[in-house]
């Protein structure tokens, strides 16, 4: 029944242009040439001619090569048996397993009706006391984790994979170095969640067409998943690679580009993906974490600066930490006030004083003299960035917040904190500077006037080795 | 009459091209058919045999050859009563009940009357039999939430009618006939509740448009003191993301003093859709009592919603906006984001391959805004009663640079700019409007002898804050550094306001005038210390005590107490040399 197109009119980057009739717009179509077959979807029609962007690339492709239209969409398989699987952008399995072909769901489907969204309610607990405590992470939220190249944002992915509790865990993989793909699967593997989880992976040894399938395939299972009750965390990186894949086929499609090479509709490109994000009225959800690195540092960068206006938050990551400033979640007041009553204000308080901290360096810096409360306030940071920004630290948000109270009560008198005073009488550590007072027999602490003297900044790498050196 | 049907010759993302045969209007809507449902779509050009038509859902499917339904009408909203509390996408399809229809998502070619055609109102004539009417004056009302919704001569009713017949007093549907006229020529129309409206032109069935003067009050101090809105004014929200906009246009949309307000969702995220929607019906308009979801429309086309429909929500909204002034109401239209809607009309520029402009925005883009915000003023209706639409978009200025070409084309146009500002966002000064950048034309709530007073201690406190970060406290002489206290302490108790106290949440015009004359007279009173610490902790003190004050209900005894507390502090300190 279906029609077989021999002559290829015009190869142009991966975008190959047949003579054909009755075809729809975005229908998939089967390439086969000498390099062996790949799939196609129609993304142009103009009168006779068919536009089709070969997902395997055209590398190889002859004018004779073969067209053969399937007459429907860019579809992939729902069933429980995804689940422990890793597949390519495309769906194709990538592990040795058979291929999945029942059930089949279109992907990128009509957006969800926001008269059938909820407001979010429900915190995701990650074990990191820089997001439970400061910035939580709420069930249902979009969040790009903002990060320079050789940063460890995959670790950091992974580990919150791990340690949310979710239903179903679906990776997508964009421009993945070979590594860290196996770096992901191993890990999945060795904690035995691999068989809660998706992974659909494209490194960046695959054709560039296979990037830009990977979110939205990830996500319409992700979606059946989450309409089958599920809770559903969606994990992508990197969405920057996603970016630059649009950028690609935009330019060899002659499309005028806007900001730095970008299409004119990339923020419509991205906003469609993460928008998948929902708390459905009467059934699961999908909370997306993605990573985008920004390219330079530079976040006014159209990528980072066109997610920022998209996603609910963002968390910042630099120098191997999750930075206090910058980072924000939108959505931790929906859930934060509800965790326990001294939550909110250990989180004002600490950043607070952090950020008077930050201030006392920059002074120490100028070679202002140090006053008794600077003195206090170095202290301070110290103890915070060892004890809580070190993203080592794993720790569940209770024991985090008292992890805080007891770094406070070690720096500071009572009412230097600002804090409410019926805070303070409840949870103000009794015992005048119980160091050694038995709970997670934590780091040992380290010397005052080591920590005051400590250099800031200008020897980051000295900095990271000593961090390496206390994770292990 | 034949239909008008063209064929698909050409598809490019949400770009057709179509070919026919019998003539075509520019901006007409068509519907494109594949299967069996139809998307309906909007021709933008046309060249030769062939028009080019944006559709307003996803075009997958969509075949060479399939047939193109032309409608020979423009783009049009239902006006009428049952508008209010309504959540509405970019086309007026109503979003409740395309959830009870279709599930979960919004599912494409669905299309459901905007108004429910079931519901009865209960219609009191104001006209007789005979009465000589022009459009847009009353020919009966019905109540509608709080309001008297008067049922207009339709606005598209050129010339002079006269009322042949008027129905009694009853409960009659969107649909029946209310009444009939008598044009010029003796050619009778029937007239029901419902009528319709192209949204891309303006309403001009009013006597004369008027220039805007009263102050629109909002209950932001930092709005309503130093950069005012006017009621029928316009103005803009710039800011990078993260500054709060979204939050700011939400405070508004609760506490400002108006009959209405439109919400234009545009292009942007869909969980703060749901938080409007969720929370203002439990809500209560402290003004009338009610639930603040009977003043308010929501027209939402969130930013993974088809992009061709997010252009026409802007203009679907300020269109309701319209037909309610033209009720003598005074409405507030919130449009958030209009960068999205302008890169929306960069994407469909981009794929008509017209010649770009400034980062590939279309040439046309600072026309199209202007004529936008345009749409905003105060007008006095035939009955010589006001009514208004206030305009306040937001921008999302690529980059947070505040030079892009959408920025720049909107300040050309508006009456007030207040831009956010990242170092203020970040230092958690909210709300984060720039106190030394923004501008507005308009007369606010205070004096303005006393706000140029004001504003020459932010400035002074600025060039002194500039100065010491070279020179160091250590370098700054008391007198100056008093001046940079002072203009925190403005900054501090005036400038930046609590939104989640329920108190200094919303300031009224009253308690801002009486507030704001008192800090300016602190702000200029003569004060000695002995050194800088005893100055700065003096402030420390005030500013606590101050912000107590704003927290204080006005008509309570703390009130009075804290104020009292206050001239004593000052007191103190002050010197009568």
């Amino acid at each position: 029944m279906y029609k077989v197109y021999h002559r290829i009119e015009q190869i142009a980057g991966n975008v190959i242009t047949v003579n054909a009739a009755g075809v729809s717009y975005r229908e998939l179509a089967e390439v086969t040439s000498a390099e062996g077959v790949s799939l196609a979807q129609v993304i142009r029609l103009e009168g006779k001619r068919v536009f089709l962007q070969v997902f395997a690339g055209s590398r190889g492709i002859g004018t004779d090569a073969r067209v053969r239209f399937l007459g429907h969409p860019m579809q992939t398989s729902f069933s429980e048996a995804l689940l422990g699987r890793v597949f390519t952008g495309s769906g194709r399995p990538r592990d040795n397993g058979p291929a999945i072909e029942e059930n089949m769901v279109d992907i990128g489907g009509p957006s969800v009706n926001p008269a059938k969204r909820i407001i979010p309610r429900n915190m995701v607990r990650t074990g990191i006391p820089m997001i439970d405590v400061f910035n939580t992470l709420v069930e249902s939220q979009k969040l790009p984790i903002f990060s320079v190249a050789g940063e460890p944002y995959n670790q950091v992915l992974a580990r919150i994979a791990l340690q949310a509790e979710v239903d179903v865990i679906i990776l997508g993989g964009m421009g993945l170095k070979f590594d860290d793909y196996l770096f992901f699967r191993d890990t999945l593997e060795e904690a035995g969640a691999l068989s809660r989880a998706v992974l659909f992976i494209h490194t960046a040894a695959d054709p560039t067409v296979e990037c830009l399938l990977v979110p939205d395939i990830a996500l319409a299972v992700a979606e059946q998943f989450a309409l089958n009750d599920k809770r559903v965390l969606v994990l992508l990186t990197d969405m920057t690679n996603f970016a630059d894949a649009l950028k690609e086929i935009a330019i060899t499609m002659e499309q005028i580009p806007s900001n730095r090479g970008y299409p004119g509709d990339l923020y419509s490109q991205l906003a469609a993906r993460y928008e998948k994000a929902v708390d459905f009225d009467t059934a699961g959800s999908i909370t997306i974490l993605a990573v985008t690195t920004m390219p330079g540092d530079d976040v006014t960068h159209p990528v980072p600066d066109n997610t920022g206006y998209i996603t609910e938050g963002q968390f910042y990551l630099r120098n191997g930490r999750i930075e206090p400033f910058g980072s924000l979640s939108r959505l931790k007041q929906l859930v934060n006030k509800r965790t326990r009553e001294d939550h909110r204000t250990i989180m004002n308080t600490m950043i607070q004083l952090y950020a008077g901290f930050k201030e006392t360096l920059e002074k120490q810096s100028m070679g202002f003299r140090m006053s008794a409360w600077d003195n206090k306030l170095l202290k301070y940071g110290e103890m915070f960035e060892r004890e809580l920004m070190d993203l080592g630290v794993n720790i569940p948000l209770e024991e985090a917040l008292d992890r805080g109270w007891r770094i406070l009560a070690d720096c500071f008198e009572p009412a230097e904190t600002g804090m409410p005073s019926d805070l303070l009488e409840k949870f103000w550590p009794r015992e005048a500077r119980p160091q050694d007072a038995g709970e997670e027999g934590g780091e040992p602490p380290a010397g005052e006037a080591e920590a005051a003297e400590q250099p800031q900044k200008s020897e980051n790498d000295s900095e990271k080795e000593q961090e390496k050196a206390s994770q292990e | 009459m034949a239909k008008n049907v063209g064929r698909i010759v050409g598809v490019n993302g949400n770009l057709l091209t179509v070919e026919f045969d019998q003539p075509v209007i520019q901006n007409e809507v068509a519907y494109a058919v594949t299967g069996k449902v139809k998307l309906k779509s909007e021709v933008i050009r046309i060249r030769g045999r062939y028009a080019e038509m944006q559709v307003f859902e996803d075009t997958t499917g969509l075949k060479v050859g399939d047939p193109v339904e032309f409608s020979g009408e423009l783009l049009s909203v239902e006006l009428g009563p049952g508008l209010l509390a309504q959540i509405y996408d970019g086309l007026q399809n109503p979003l409740p009940e395309l959830a009870e229809r279709l599930g979960f998502f919004l599912q494409r070619g669905n299309y459901l009357p905007a108004l429910d055609r079931s519901k009865k109102w209960s219609f009191t004539p104001l006209v007789e039999k005979g009465a000589v009417v022009t459009a847009g004056e009353a020919l009966g009302k019905v109540p509608e939430s709080i309001f008297d919704h008067y049922i207009m001569v339709p606005f598209s009713f050129p010339g002079r009618y006269t009322v042949e017949s008027v129905a009694p007093p009853g409960d009659y549907t969107v649909e029946h006939e209310i009444a009939v006229l008598k044009d010029e020529h003796g050619h009778e129309h029937k007239v029901s509740m419902l009528q319709r409206w192209p949204v891309k032109r303006p309403i001009r069935a009013y006597a004369e448009r008027l220039r805007p003067s009263e102050p629109l009050v909002t209950k932001i101090r930092i709005i309503d003191t130093l950069f005012p809105v006017a009621r029928g004014g316009t103005y803009c929200i710039p800011g990078p993301f993260g500054a709060g906009k979204t939050v700011l246009q939400q405070i508004t949309s609760r506490h400002a003093e108006i009959d209405i307000v439109v919400i234009a969702a545009c292009g942007e995220r869909a969980g703060e859709v749901v938080e409007t929607l969720r929370e203002f019906p439990e809500l209560t308009d402290p003004r009338t009592g009610r639930s603040l979801m009977e003043r308010t429309l929501i027209i939402c086309n969130t930013s993974s919603m088809p992009v061709a429909a997010r252009e026409a929500s802007v203009y679907t909204a300020v269109t309701v906006a319209e037909y309610y002034r033209q009720m003598g109401r005074d409405v507030l239209l919130l449009a958030d984001s209009t960068s999205r809607w302008a890169q929306a009309l960069r994407e469909v520029s981009g794929r008509l391959e017209e010649i770009p402009g400034e980062e590939a925005f279309p040439a046309y883009l600072e026309s199209v805004i202007a004529a936008f915000y345009e749409r905003g003023g105060v007008v006095r209706l035939k009955n010589g009663e006001h009514g208004s639409v206030t305009i306040g978009g937001t921008v999302s200025p690529a980059g947070g640079n505040f030079d892009e070409p959408v920025t720049q084309s909107t300040l050309k146009v508006v009456g007030a700019f207040h831009g956010l500002s990242r170092e203020r966002s970040d230092a958690r000064r909210y709300p984060a409007i720039h106190p030394l950048e923004s501008w507005s034309k308009y007369t606010g709530v205070a004096d303005p002898e006393l706000v140029e007073r004001a504003r020459r201690v932010l400035r002074r406190g600025n060039e002194v804050y500039q100065m010491m970060k070279v020179v160091g406290e250590e370098g700054t002489p008391l007198e100056d550094f008093l001046v940079h206290l002072k203009a925190e302490y403005l900054d501090a108790v005036y400038l930046q306001q609590d939104a989640f106290d329920e108190v200094d949440g919303a300031t009224s015009a009253e308690r801002q005038q009486y507030v704001f004359r008192k800090i300016v007279k602190i702000l200029e009173t003569n004060m000695t210390f002995k050194d800088r610490d005893a100055a700065r902790s003096f402030f420390h003190g005030l500013t606590q005590t101050t912000k107590d004050w704003n927290r204080a209900p006005m008509e309570s005894e703390d009130f009075k107490q804290i104020e009292q507390k206050i001239e004593k502090m000052v007191a103190e300190v002050t010197s009568y040399v």
